[in-house]
């Protein structure tokens, strides 16, 4: 929703967006063991039962491409890559064997955010600043993905490898994932949900360039600037 | 000015109010309970305010671990979590406790990135009721609070009326209440918010851009009690409408 950027162009049928994208924390089992006993402690007392869900509002998205802020207080954010679900048909109480019937196709999103090592109430400012959010602009039909729990998405930052995420090692799966998110809330077409942004997001600060590539997957990039030199 | 967006005969109409219910464009009349009344305004970004009134923070203080004392506590919901007025809303059969809360939603209505206190009501579109529901039982610790306590399918209900805001020029002065099955159980003024709506606006706008359409639901009150398959919960706020909601 950003001035002077490319609009997300993915708004032909079934993956016209519908305004709804969803991250999923503590999804990836190695970001979960990081904490260690303190998953037991206050102020969680307990490891998470449901997903643990966040919203991406519309305020946050650009097109792969484009630019995304830095904020001066902010100047090293963190680069979450993953893989998300763009959902093509409803889905309200669907069991996990059918989950993949409701998806469309596959996106690559970037999940930008200010690190942060506390979970109990995020602040806002940590995840839905204006361009905190850039996806890809082509989804890819579910069947260019042979396996969603398989996949190696490589993230360079100006050319060079820093990081190599599996969707592998999840606490959820994808097809378990859609089957408890939609216990609780309708997934609409065009929704989209993340798959978690793997332990160990890479930081960006202004002036590098972000490329996200995975097999069978268009690739995501975006240019992170200073904020007021967007 | 008040509009309702409403469904009727195949269509979805603008209505305004009537001395017998509502009135379409065309002049029909109408009556409140032959139509279907959806949200307001098809919702936006919507922001909802935790903890926002004094009294409710000492209703829920048991539960306060680690609350910074200056920032307001603002987490997001999505689309799907919306209904209008007269709408009915599921309460899962497992929960022990789940309660409504009144609140005052603002819709903004002109982008606002960076706006000031001084400036802020400029923004806004108007004013609408929210009944923004919560299953407590489904609370967790993990990015509080969770979706599943806070953006069930039917969850967030909005209407029936869409008050420009230059018929409410003082959001602050404004009394709220809930009634469940006609009995009064909460009540308060939005002059006990500990962020203004000006605040509020001034607040998020400094981190994120406003669209209009964008609605932020600013808190409640204390008085929430559990509600039951059956009963009828109305959130009321002067001056902005009576919102009626059954639950399922």
């Amino acid at each position: 929703m950003l001035v002077n950027q490319p609009p997300v162009a993915l708004d032909i049928a079934p993956w016209a967006l519908s305004g709804t994208v969803l991250g999923v924390l503590m999804n990836h089992r190695p970001a979960l063991a990081a904490l260690g006993e303190a998953v037991h402690l206050p102020p969680y007392k307990a490891p998470p039962k449901a997903p643990v869900l966040y919203v991406k509002p519309r305020n946050t998205w650009v097109a792969s491409g484009g630019d995304v802020p830095v904020p001066a207080d902010a100047p090293a954010l963190a680069f979450g890559a993953t893989l998300a679900a763009v959902i093509g048909r409803t889905a309200c109480g669907v069991a996990a064997a059918d989950t993949l019937s409701h998806v469309a196709g596959w996106l690559l999103v970037g999940d930008v955010f200010v690190p942060h090592d506390v979970f109990y109430r995020p602040s806002l400012r940590w995840r839905v600043r204006d361009g905190f959010c850039p996806l890809g602009t082509a989804v890819v039909p579910l069947s260019a993905v042979a396996d969603p729990d398989a996949l190696t998405l490589t993230v360079e930052v100006d050319g060079q490898t820093v990081q190599q995420a599996s969707t592998g090692e999840r606490v959820r799966d994808m097809a378990t994932l859609i089957a408890d998110v939609s216990a609780f809330m309708t997934l609409n077409p065009g929704d989209v949900l993340m798959y978690g942004v793997a332990h160990g997001a890479p930081h960006v600060r202004a002036g590098q360039q972000v490329r996200v590539t995975a097999p069978g997957l268009a690739p995501l990039e975006a240019r992170f600037v200073a904020e007021g030199q967007a | 000015m008040r509009t309702a967006r409403i469904a009727w005969a195949g269509a979805v109409h603008t209505a305004v109010p009537h001395a017998d219910g509502l009135q379409l464009a065309d002049g029909t009349v109408l009556a409140e309970t032959e139509v279907v009344w959806l949200p307001p305004v098809v919702p936006g970004t919507v922001i909802a305010l935790g903890l926002n009134y004094a009294d409710h923070v000492k209703e829920l203080s048991k539960e306060l671990s680690s609350v910074s004392a200056d920032e307001p506590l603002a987490f997001l919901k999505t689309a799907s979590s919306v209904i209008g007025h007269r709408g009915r809303t599921p309460r899962p059969r497992d929960a022990a406790f789940m309660h409504y809360e009144c609140e005052l939603a603002v819709v903004i209505g002109r982008p606002a990135r960076r706006v000031g206190t001084a400036d802020a009501l400029a923004h806004v579109a108007g004013y609408t009721v929210a009944n923004d529901y919560a299953v407590r039982d489904y609370l967790e610790n993990w990015y509080r609070p969770n979706l599943r306590v806070k953006n069930r399918d039917g969850g967030t209900v909005l209407g029936p009326w869409l008050v420009s805001a230059d018929e409410l020029p003082d959001p602050q002065a404004l009394a709220l209440r809930t009634r469940v099955n006609g009995q009064l159980t909460q009540q308060g003024s939005t002059a006990n918010m500990i962020h203004s709506v000006a605040a509020l606006i001034e607040y998020l706008s400094g981190f994120m851009t406003l669209m209009p359409g964008d609605i932020i639901l600013t808190g409640t009150p204390d008085g929430v009690v559990n509600v039951n398959p059956g009963d009828e919960v109305v959130t009321e706020i002067d001056g902005v409408g009576s919102l009626v909601n059954t639950l399922v």
